[in-house]
């Protein structure tokens, strides 16, 4: 069972709702955000594994290319350039798709593969924690975040802490969820950027419901769209020092006695809607 | 001579473009013939690697020399590799840059801009 | 004149003085390159005056009457991106990366590559004036192909050459570039954090790479005070003026929830700080 915990715009609180919520659930907690992965600085757990994300990229055999350039022609992402009676490659361009081979009558194109990235696992507080972290300078991270994924047990409970936004990597996180938690702030930012979170999750036909961030416990926008829409509320976490303090601090808010019932409450909130074992 | 110069527009008065990958046009000019070309840039067009497509389109003008604001390292790895010379100017219009490059008052472009991370 | 605003890390406050900013200036060219966020217009009610599609990239598309089923591109496709569904081929368009390997593979050429709409682009006709902004498709990316577009769109809007204020993306790469190259100025908004200076610096040196005039402002500059000493060090040692420090003010996030400019505020101290920061920009591009 996968929980996906997601946000339209960054700095909405979305890596504070998914380490929390993993602790409160005893569930795995996976951190997808692999351009700024956050969720390991409040955690910090022992790392007991790490391992290297691959990706491929051709190499040209030069004694076999006849430098007819089939290959940069077929090319979409502008990965192969022909100068003079040479091919070169960009390797950061290449989406290893595989054409260049495909085309290549002369077998010259054989696959390497680079690292691009890792994925780190430990444990911290009895739950078990990974992160992908993206290497500086790769422009993709989906493929990390489809190794990522695609390694764990979806039989267990796992909370997967998205990227921020509702960019292909979003989208390629939530193909593995079975249920989405929207968090948001009550602002007019926030609503316009709820929005879209909420019509990209309807369009996977995931069950979700919204986490209300900096909440001053008054009636806002937020809650009035959610009413209005019958969108269900499953928590709110308050706007007040001690909370921003806590976190600034980097401590974690379910150790705190007056925050471990927002989380617990979350999670017999999401239960409701999505009942387990 | 073939010189090719990132420009804004088809006009041989219209501005350069200080920038290479997405400029909106390439102007060939041959300073031995006076002849001249517009090209529209194909990299303008390329949702990423822009550098390398104009990059290309360019070498297979069979130019001498580019000049533009400042290349990428992905273009600057092609045109030197092809042995075309690069040379720096600012936003001023195509004649002037013409009129700089004749007069040898341009600098050459040895080392690449920052990287746009392949987008 | 064309003045980029920009921040590195999101939530800095990039948008509320970007609006604060081409209020004070009044008679000014909006544009919103922040695509992933575009929040610019969310203060104006408008008119869309102009839209168009934007077409960001092209995925694949199988026509059902040419398709014989062999199976073969689903085979040879490396993202997952062809299904089969009542016995029926399709791609699926978040998937398919665009590669057009399928479309070679077909030997029924039943695959087409077709462009993909990735955004609508706008021109909005607001009270004060106009403003160029889009409204991406879920799923997809903003590229610097998208801000160049929005950035031509202002122009041909703007022949008169009026001042235009940019709200700039967010982040270092190609958008950021795209938004930064060829404009006149940039105004760095940053806030006292760590990742706030990091990302400073970043900005920066994309703007000194492309010989951009550069200020600084920083936002909430009260909330740590020791950081926002680190980045005023940062910047006399970088010759880079810094035009404006603006207080935290609870004003801000009420001008936020109404949609109304901060500069409406009159007793609010962020609009003085804001106010007092366009004086003295103003008189620098000038």
């Amino acid at each position: 069972m996968n929980i996906a915990v997601l946000s339209g715009k960054g700095g909405t609180g979305k890596t504070t709702v998914s380490t929390n919520l993993s602790l409160a659930l005893n569930a795995n907690y996976v951190d997808c955000d692999v351009e700024e992965p956050n969720g390991f600085l409040f955690l910090k757990p022992n790392i007991d594994n790490v391992y290297e994300v691959e990706e491929e990229y051709p190499v040209i055999n030069k004694e076999k290319c006849v430098g007819c350039g089939m290959c940069v022609k077929v090319c979409n992402f502008n990965a192969l350039a022909k100068v003079k009676d040479d091919i070169l490659v960009f390797d950061k361009l290449c989406h290893s798709c595989g054409a260049c081979q495909y085309v290549c009558k002369f077998g010259a194109i054989e696959y390497k593969k680079r690292v691009i990235g890792r994925i780190e696992s430990g444990s911290a507080f009895g739950i078990n924690i990974k992160q992908g972290i993206l290497n500086k300078g790769e422009p993709m991270a989906v493929p990390v975040i489809k190794k990522m994924l695609s390694s764990i047990n979806r039989n267990e409970l796992n909370v997967i802490d998205c990227p921020p936004g509702t960019s292909c990597n979003v989208v390629n996180s939530l193909k593995y969820s079975d249920f989405a938690v929207l968090v948001t702030e009550p602002s007019n930012f926030g609503l316009h950027d709820l929005k879209l979170a909420i019509e990209l999750v309807k369009m996977f036909n995931i069950p979700f419901g919204v986490v209300i961030n900096k909440d001053n416990g008054e009636e806002n926008i937020i809650k009035k769209y959610c009413i209005n829409n019958n969108i269900r509320i499953l928590g709110t976490i308050p706007f007040n020092k001690k909370t921003a303090e806590l976190y600034s601090k980097g401590e974690i808010l379910y150790f705190d006695r007056d925050h471990k019932n927002i989380f617990d409450e979350l999670v017999n909130n999401i239960r409701e809607v999505l009942p387990w074992s | 001579m073939k010189i090719v110069i990132s420009a804004k527009g088809q006009d041989i008065n219209d501005l350069m473009d200080v920038r290479f990958g997405r400029c909106r046009y390439f102007q060939i000019h041959n300073l031995e013939t006076g002849e001249f070309k517009v090209l529209e840039n194909a990299g303008q067009k390329s949702g990423g690697g822009a550098g390398i497509a104009a990059a290309q389109q360019i070498i297979d003008e069979g130019v001498d020399v580019v000049i533009t604001g400042s290349l990428g390292p992905n273009a600057f790895d092609l045109i030197n590799k092809a042995g075309i010379k690069a040379y720096k100017c600012d936003e001023i219009s195509i004649k002037e840059v013409i009129e700089k490059f004749k007069n040898g008052e341009l600098q050459e472009i040895n080392i690449a801009g920052p990287s746009h991370h392949g987008m | 004149m064309e003045l980029v605003i920009l921040s590195g890390k999101g939530g800095t406050g990039k948008t509320t003085i970007a609006t604060a900013l081409s209020e004070l200036a009044k008679d000014v060219m909006r544009v919103d390159c922040d695509v992933d966020a575009p929040n610019f217009y969310l203060y104006y009610q408008g008119q869309d005056v102009e839209r168009k599609d934007f077409i960001g990239s092209k995925k694949a598309f199988i026509d059902k009457s040419k398709c014989v089923k062999c199976g073969i591109c689903k085979e040879i496709c490396r993202f997952d991106a062809i299904d089969i569904k009542k016995d029926q081929y399709f791609v699926d368009s978040f998937s398919c990366e665009g590669c057009g390997l399928c479309t070679i593979a077909c030997n029924f050429k039943a695959i087409s590559m077709q462009d993909e709409k990735t955004a609508d682009v706008y021109i909005t006709k607001i009270e004060k004036g106009l403003l160029s902004r889009a409204q991406m498709e879920i799923g997809a990316d903003g590229s610097g192909k998208l801000i160049t577009e929005l950035r031509e769109n202002a122009k041909r809007y703007n022949k008169e050459n009026k001042l235009t204020i940019i709200d700039g993306s967010p982040g270092i790469g190609c958008p950021v570039i795209s938004s930064i190259t060829g404009s006149n100025a940039a105004l760095i908004v940053t806030e006292p954090s760590k990742s706030g200076l990091e990302d400073l610096k970043r900005v920066y040196s994309l703007c000194k790479h492309f010989k951009i005039m550069t200020f600084v402002c920083i936002n909430k500059y009260d909330i740590n005070i020791e950081v926002a000493n680190d980045i005023e060090e940062f910047a006399n040692n970088n010759n880079i003026t810094i035009v404006g420090k603006i207080p935290f003010d609870e004003k801000v996030m009420e001008s936020i929830n109404n949609l109304k400019p901060i500069t409406e505020y009159e007793e609010s101290r962020a609009n003085k700080a804001i106010r007092e920061m366009w004086e003295i920009l103003k008189s620098k591009i000038n």
